[in-house]
């Protein structure tokens, strides 16, 4: 009892560990209902994802020469490789995802020196490399057909799917999302309304009953999870209020303007990955600003770029660029807008007596 | 009365539940006292006795020396029996020159005059008596108090702000003082206005505290003094905070509290110039809460100076269970012990004694960036990038974020989900700009000698040469002379 120690003496209870567990319990609904909805190559899509981005950490730990267990499990790794898994089409192959996970913990992370050092959100890295490296995988979609229904594959199907060679015979429906059907329908010179009929339903989009990345469909649960970690104080409310303000105000004007050819409020609200995006990735603490007014900022600014992506870019979506984007100015904004100091002006000079 | 907003701040479990229903019991005296010297900020105090010396109690023992300094009295009556070293107050126990007295347990006062009418003493008198009394902040600083009453009514300050916060947690002192001695500390508050001159006089308590405020505010009706309940949160007693809670201003930067015109005082600072004014007895007693789990029971007990830790716990019942941690202050500001042979001193606010289960596990984890630390700030650093810079020994980098604002309260240290010790960071780099700055001072005096020396030496040679060419000057006189001489010869 006789070491030194430094006050204070006290702690409150929270660690790095139950952090990263908030975070992943608040994105349980939201992945339940995606193994839901598009079945057992889900649930093999999200456990390879995890177990890929287990190994890789703990060999980047042991390669540190760091101790590896503790780190392993603060839940660091695992939260990535959920993040990823739950932004990526539910069907693609395995090896997108060890790819992707070995890229988002090797490159994303632990290159930079580990957690914490990253200047970019390492899901969103590998969501972006693996786009445009297999843009053929990356943008396969498929409409939901529930766990156990009659259409769904069982679970040899769903290996099959996930590991089986890229020629799978399964005969699911594939479609194109929502976003990227607008995009070719418009670039086609199609009516927007047009291209809407029978591929909008604001019911079923609510839910997430549409194709999509595995974990983004449903805004409704997503939205849920956000709160949780509000009231909880895992996050502020700041960034993701922010980022749909930075999607909505532009989306609002310009479909006012011209309806026959920008999209709504509602389907940029519940499609593509904005949700996900302005609650559980755009959040990262370590990749966004410190300050409540920087994060206000950071988020206009991941929301306006989603929505210039979205609306003008080649992409359909635009929400992973866009985070990445605003990463990469978040050391700029944490340097020019600092707290004020108590006694201290703006500037940092004392204030007269 | 309006409240301003303070940015930061947290909410620790207070746990003052444990000892806040305890009224104030004396300790009974113990057989030994060992009475630093050292007990304040400022000069260090120089004894007056010898060994052998039988004192009164309140007799002073050792005198203050230079401009900020406090006097030192016996805390009973007795006997001097050594002048030495003995274990200090402080995390490393390293000995500081210390007076032990063996009291003769008559416990007898030295009788010293009293005022009929203390409010009509001049200021300057109340600020001497307090002065004579040894009066240090005894809210935990202890900065000598008659330092502060002077510089105050010199820069005529308008506001007397009173600190009854007691934030930290598990301390209750203050708290029962106000429940128990109110009248007494309403008077000492009157003092102190009376000795600045203050127009206003504002109480500050934290809610958690009501019946000290009830108590309080009932005391002070038809004075000029007003009680006003503050929000709980820590470091609301730091008075930075306080003072900008109750008037809304902000003490400027490398400034002090007259520059905005405030005082503030502790009430247990309060209640000890009221003794000494009314009733002539020094500071030789405060009010200690003994506390924390491992404590059998927990309570506040009024404490002779000089008494070792050890017998208050032992009079608490001892340990209910092996403390893991001994703490002197408060959890949040306080030193740890090292072990229980230490005496309390005037800052001693409380005594803790900590099981396994309050001090939580220290794994250092690495910062994820959250911020917890920055919203914490009560002073609006970033303490997260503090702690980057003078990890890569940047400390000029880490002073242009804010470390020499840093009042070390703890906050970031206590909300960090890493468990980083951010303060202990930043006490670590004070101390390396304070080293820094000695060896600057160090180095500007060698440079100054050395200058100095050169010169003298310059001026030696010269001395040396002009000596030397009027030697050489005379002698050619001389040899003309001999030679004019020789030739008229």
């Amino acid at each position: 009892m006789n070491l030194p120690t430094h006050a204070p003496h006290i702690h409150s209870p929270t660690h790095i560990g139950q952090i990263m567990n908030n975070v992943m319990l608040a994105l349980i609904p939201a992945t339940v209902l995606g193994f839901w909805l598009y079945g057992w190559p889900a649930i093999n899509l999200w456990l390879v994802c995890v177990l890929a981005a287990l190994a890789t950490e703990a060999l980047s730990l042991h390669l540190r020469g760091l101790t590896v267990r503790p780190t392993l499990l603060d839940g660091s790794a695992m939260l990535t490789a959920w993040l990823l898994a739950l932004s990526l089409p539910p069907w693609a192959p395995w090896w997108i995802a060890v790819i992707g996970t070995i890229f988002a913990i090797l490159v994303g992370k632990q290159v930079f020196g580990g957690l914490g050092q990253n200047v970019f959100n390492p899901a969103m890295i590998a969501r972006v490399v693996l786009l445009i490296s297999f843009p053929v995988e990356m943008t396969t979609w498929i409409t939901p057909i529930t766990l156990g229904s009659e259409q769904a594959p069982h679970f040899l199907e769903g290996l099959a799917i996930t590991f089986g060679s890229s020629g799978t015979t399964f005969d699911a429906v594939t479609s194109a999302s929502l976003l990227g059907h607008v995009k070719v329908e418009l670039n086609r010179g199609v009516d927007l309304q047009a291209a809407l009929t029978g591929y909008f339903i604001p019911h079923d989009a609510v839910w997430g009953w549409h194709s999509g990345s595995l974990g983004e469909t449903s805004a409704v649960l997503l939205f849920l999870g956000g709160l949780v970690l509000i009231v909880k104080r895992i996050i502020t409310w700041h960034i993701p209020v922010a980022m749909l303000i930075g999607v909505l105000l532009p989306a609002g004007l310009m479909h006012a303007l011209n309806p026959s050819h920008y999209l709504g409020l509602v389907p940029h609200l519940l499609h593509g990955g904005l949700m996900l995006g302005a609650f559980f990735i755009a959040t990262d603490p370590v990749t966004s600003p410190n300050t409540a007014i920087g994060q206000w900022i950071f988020g206009l600014g991941c929301g306006l770029l989603t929505y210039i992506i979205r609306t003008w870019g080649n992409y359909p979506e635009g929400v992973a660029f866009a985070v990445l984007i605003m990463n990469a100015t978040t050391p700029v904004i944490d340097h020019y807008l600092r707290p004020r100091i108590y006694g201290r002006n703006h500037k940092g000079e004392a204030l007269l007596p | 009365m309006k409240l301003f907003r303070l940015q930061g701040g947290i909410h620790p479990d207070t746990c003052k539940i444990l000892s806040a229903e305890q009224p104030i019991r004396s300790l009974p005296l113990p057989n030994w006292l060992h009475i630093p010297l050292q007990q304040h900020i400022g000069a260090s105090a120089k004894p007056v006795v010898k060994v052998g010396d039988r004192v009164y109690k309140g007799q002073v023992i050792a005198v203050s020396q230079g401009a900020v300094s406090a006097s030192i009295h016996a805390s009973t009556s007795g006997e001097i029996a050594a002048i030495g070293n003995y274990p200090a107050p402080h995390p490393s126990g390293l000995p500081i020159f210390t007076i032990t007295l063996k009291p003769d347990g008559a416990d007898r006062w030295l009788e010293q005059e009293v005022p009929d009418e203390p409010l009509t003493l001049s200021p300057e008198a109340i600020a001497m008596r307090v002065n004579a009394a040894g009066i240090v902040g005894l809210g935990g600083a202890a900065f000598p108090s008659a330092v502060k009453l002077n510089v105050s009514r010199r820069s005529q300050v308008q506001t007397l702000i009173i600190n009854g916060s007691e934030c930290e947690p598990y301390l209750t002192g203050d708290d029962r003082l106000m429940r128990e001695r109110t009248s007494a500390v309403i008077q000492g508050i009157r003092l102190l206005r009376h000795a600045v001159g203050a127009q206003d006089v504002l109480v500050g308590i934290e809610d958690n505290k009501s019946q000290a405020i009830t108590a309080m505010q009932f005391a002070a009706m038809g004075t000029e003094v007003q009680v006003i309940p503050i929000p709980t949160l820590y470091p609301m007693g730091s008075e930075k905070q306080l003072v900008k809670v109750l008037t809304g201003k902000e003490v400027p930067a490398n400034g002090r509290l007259a520059d905005i015109s405030v005082l503030v005082h502790n009430v247990g600072t309060a209640y000890a110039v009221r003794q000494a004014i009314y009733l002539g007895r020094p500071l030789v007693t405060r009010v200690v809460t003994v506390s924390g789990g491992a404590v059998a029971k927990p309570s506040n007990l009024e404490v002779p100076i000089g008494t070792l830790v050890e017998e208050l716990f032992r009079f608490c019942g001892g340990f209910r269970e092996t403390p893991v941690r001994l703490l002197m202050g408060g959890p949040m500001m306080g030193i740890q012990l090292p072990n229980t042979q230490i005496p309390v001193v005037k800052g001693t606010s409380g005594v803790l004694a900590f099981t396994a289960q309050e001090i939580t596990g220290n794994r250092i984890s690495p910062c994820i960036r959250c911020a917890s630390c920055l919203r914490a700030c009560p002073i609006g650093l970033q303490p997260l990038e503090m702690v980057a810079r003078i990890r890569a020994h940047d400390l000029n980098g880490a002073i242009r974020l804010g470390l020499k604002d840093c009042i070390a309260c703890g906050s970031c240290s206590y909300v960090c989900p890493a468990h980083i010790p951010l303060v202990h960071y930043f006490n670590y780099a004070k101390g390396e700009l304070a080293a820094r700055e000695r060896i600057k001072l160090k180095q500007e005096a060698t440079r100054k000698l050395a200058e100095e020396r050169m010169e003298r030496l310059a001026r030696l040679a010269r001395e040396r040469e002009a000596a030397a060419a009027a030697r050489q000057a005379a002698k050619a006189a001389k040899e003309k002379q001999a030679n004019v001489l020789a030739e008229a010869i």
